[in-house]
């Protein structure tokens, strides 16, 4: 292709106002062969406020409209764009090529999970795992007995109890911090940062009631105990939540150390 | 497998455990070997006779042997854990950390208690 670069060339050149970067994209088609694997490089024209999301769209536009690439909000909601960008797992649509000080961006999908073309992988494991650790909060049906019709019936919390969780509820599902994982790495039975982090969330809630069914889950030979605490996790989220926190709150929780909000006892 | 038994968290209590209890008792031994007239007298096989023979010093080794055993055929059974998964694998992981174990605890004990006892 005309319009690509040699790899390795440092093209972030200043061409009138406009500068360009290579973009280094890891093509790669599984399903119908698994053997080629590599990387096209594409110069990509960018400004200050250019992500690298929309510089691979950039490529799909005007270049190579080949590109598998999942995205959807464009503003680090939906979690969708989870890449690696230089070796790093981040969300394209929230890093800027301006930030990344490099005349060479290499993306590729994330470590971690099965490919299913270039950059876009499948999730179906962390969705799994996800409603594995019961991600709800677990009322008895008994409780509205009684409750008139068309009433609701609410579960107060107080600002303390709120804080006890609420960073864990930020999670966007992006995947980043398994993909960072290194125990995610060896062991493909690990529950992952992202559910451990998530069952955390619901037990530190003080109006759940689904802890003892919850902990079973988790307390298994791939579940909290696994974690090595590399704390790469709580680096890589774009959320600003620490999930290697949430695992050793949930482990001091089950060591009985506290923790949790410990109130299954809560009217 | 052994979690069929025990679920993770009390293996982990017993894993964190032992190591506590463990470094505490190897001290204890690392002091008296330094104390009782040097390390390399410590070592002379009449001192490592008379150790064994003195039964509280016995009892702290066959102690430590325990502890020792159970922490790090657990750590193996983690770490083996870790690198395959599988169900079969995975119970004779378990299965065969658990055999390796007593096995060495028996070994060792045997050494202890016939020391003791004055059959070598």
């Amino acid at each position: 292709m005309a319009l690509q670069a040699a790899a390795g060339q440092a093209s972030a050149q200043q061409t009138g106002t406009q500068r360009t970067i290579t973009l280094r994209i890891a093509r790669s088609n599984p399903a119908h062969d698994s053997s080629t694997t590599g990387f096209d490089d594409f110069d990509v024209p960018y400004e200050k406020w250019t992500t690298v999301l929309d510089a691979i769209l950039e490529v799909k536009k005007s270049l190579d409209h080949s590109v598998a690439v999942r995205y959807s909000c464009r503003q680090a909601t939906c979690g969708s764009c989870g890449m690696m960008i230089n070796g790093r797992p981040r969300l394209a649509c929230f890093t800027k090529i301006d930030e990344l000080n490099s005349s060479v961006i290499t993306v590729e999908p994330l470590q971690n999970f099965p490919v299913i073309r270039d950059l876009a992988v499948g999730f179906d494991s962390l969705f799994e795992n996800h409603r594995e650790v019961r991600p709800y909060l677990d009322r008895e049906n008994t409780e509205l007995e009684g409750v008139p019709d068309g009433e609701l019936k609410e579960y107060p919390q107080s600002p303390e109890e709120l804080e006890q969780y609420i960073q864990f509820a930020n999670c966007i599902k992006c995947g980043l911090c398994n993909a960072a994982c290194p125990t995610m790495a060896t062991d493909s039975s690990f529950l992952g940062p992202q559910a451990l982090a998530q069952a955390y969330r619901y037990v530190g809630d003080s109006r759940d009631k689904g802890k003892d069914s919850r902990l079973k889950v988790i307390d298994d030979s791939h579940g909290i105990w696994r974690c090595h605490f590399a704390g790469s996790c709580s680096q890589v989220c774009p959320k600003g939540v620490d999930p290697a926190m949430g695992i050793q709150l949930l482990r001091g929780y089950m060591l009985g150390f506290g923790g949790g909000s410990g109130n299954n006892n809560q009217k | 497998m052994a979690t069929a038994i025990l679920r993770e968290s009390t293996i982990m209590k017993i894993h964190y455990g032992t190591a506590l209890a463990a470094v505490a008792l190897v001290a204890v031994h690392v002091l008296m070997r330094l104390t009782s007239g040097g390390f390399a007298a410590s070592l002379e096989y009449e001192t490592v006779l008379a150790n064994y023979r003195f039964l509280p010093y016995a009892l702290m080794l066959e102690i430590i042997l325990v502890l020792l055993s159970i922490h790090g055929f657990n750590g193996l059974r983690v770490i083996l854990l870790e690198l395959r998964q599988g169900p079969r694998y995975e119970k004779a992981v378990s299965y065969g950390c658990l055999a390796a174990m007593f096995a060495l605890i028996a070994y060792g004990s045997r050494t202890i208690i016939m020391t003791n006892m004055g059959m070598v």
